[in-house]
């Protein structure tokens, strides 16, 4: 076992940083931040150093029990399976699997498509466009999902990892002025997560390396 | 979502494959997919996540759509090389006979169809060595020979195996 506490290493803004910071959050887990910025000195995830610790040169990682963890969904469950209380996900497999299909969308289906890399590649003349379609596109399918899904929050009444990933993209979506008046399960459950305080500490504008002008 | 795969069983729909396979390993836990320690469970769940949300949404059939005709080749092949480079680097250190150790697990199964997916957009896989040898060795396996994609009802006629 190693002494110290985990170390993560985040961005403010990013996305997938701040599920996992809710995670933590929520299971009480003390960590220390290594702010890792995503566009000064061209990225400081491509580092030699940083791409030692995690080859995909992203964020989040989770250094913790002597590993090293990339991908926020990884990091969620081994976290769920070693510190198992309060639970992120439910017990029964078919509640679980609403769970991850959810955070699949988000994961896999929306956030990956308007990310920072991809979003170099497409242009920056063409940014905004490409990044409301992929969203737009996304939020369609999540707010179906959602509607035989959700109850206080995505799945049911409890606070599931489905959550962690939902609010962050939000977050994103608002940030590309995407406009979520179709989507009002979405909103609800948003507006009802962002109220819970593992939400609020977590958030963009309460990180080590948040910019003064952003800060809460 | 739009998409495939959706798995109809037990009076659910589920969407999603890494989902689809969790559901399976939960409900059906033998054989395993997933090792039983956690640390190992981390990198099997890495790795599945590298190409399930790193690579393979980037190079779907509707981004290429999105990025254009004359894009596609490059494009594909650009998120191709990027992500196998990591892959190939993770591997290093997880590897055994398979993706993590000798125990064929849901990083295998998301690891032969993206390798399928990178020949067909000819992207060499020399670079790659762990990735390939893995590769082959799942290929020789007859779970990975009857749902190979040449062996399909939908396979078209000049495909088939």
């Amino acid at each position: 076992m190693q002494a110290g506490k985990p170390i993560l290493y985040s961005y403010f803004r990013s996305s997938c940083s701040w599920r996992v910071r809710i995670a933590l959050a929520l299971k009480s887990i003390d960590y220390e931040t290594v702010p890792i910025n995503l566009i000064k000195d061209g990225g400081q995830q491509f580092s030699e150093e940083f791409q030692a610790l995690n080859p995909m040169q992203q964020v989040p990682a989770l250094k913790i029990d002597g590993i090293t963890i990339g991908q926020s969904l990884a990091i969620i469950e081994y976290l769920e399976e070693t510190r198992p209380t309060p639970r992120l996900l439910p017990q029964d497999p078919k509640r679980r699997a609403q769970v991850r299909v959810i955070s699949d969308v988000i994961a896999s289906g929306i956030q990956p498509l308007q990310n920072l890399s991809v979003l170099k590649q497409v242009g920056q003349e063409n940014q905004l466009t490409w990044a409301q379609k992929v969203m737009r596109s996304g939020f369609n399918a999540l707010e179906q999902i959602l509607r035989s899904t959700a109850g206080k929050y995505c799945v049911g009444d409890e606070v599931s990892m489905a959550d962690l990933c939902l609010v962050p993209q939000v977050a994103n979506a608002e940030r590309f002025k995407v406009d979520l008046t179709p989507y009002p399960t979405i909103s609800r459950i948003n507006k009802t997560l962002l109220a819970l305080e593992a939400f609020q500490v977590s958030h963009p504008c309460r990180q080590p390396d948040t910019p003064p002008e952003l800060r809460a | 979502m739009q998409q495939v795969p959706a798995l109809k069983i037990d009076g659910i729909t589920i969407g999603q494959s890494l989902a689809i396979i969790e559901y399976l390993e939960e409900t059906r836990p033998t054989p395993r997919l997933l090792p039983q320690d956690p640390k190992r469970r981390a990198q099997v769940r890495v790795i599945s996540d590298v190409i399930a949300s790193g690579i393979q949404p980037l190079q779907n059939l509707s981004v290429l759509k999105q990025v254009g005709q004359e894009n596609q080749l490059t494009w594909a092949q650009k998120v191709m090389r990027s992500g196998f480079n990591a892959l190939e680097q993770i591997l290093r250190s997880t590897a055994g006979k398979y993706c993590v150790g000798d125990e064929v697990s849901m990083a295998d199964l998301c690891l032969v169809p993206q390798v399928a997916n990178a020949e067909r957009f000819k992207v060499d896989l020399t670079p790659y060595p762990t990735i390939s040898r893995i590769n082959k060795t799942l290929l020789a396996l007859e779970a990975f020979q009857v749902s190979h994609p040449c062996r399909q009802p939908d396979t078209p006629p000049e495909l088939r195996a």
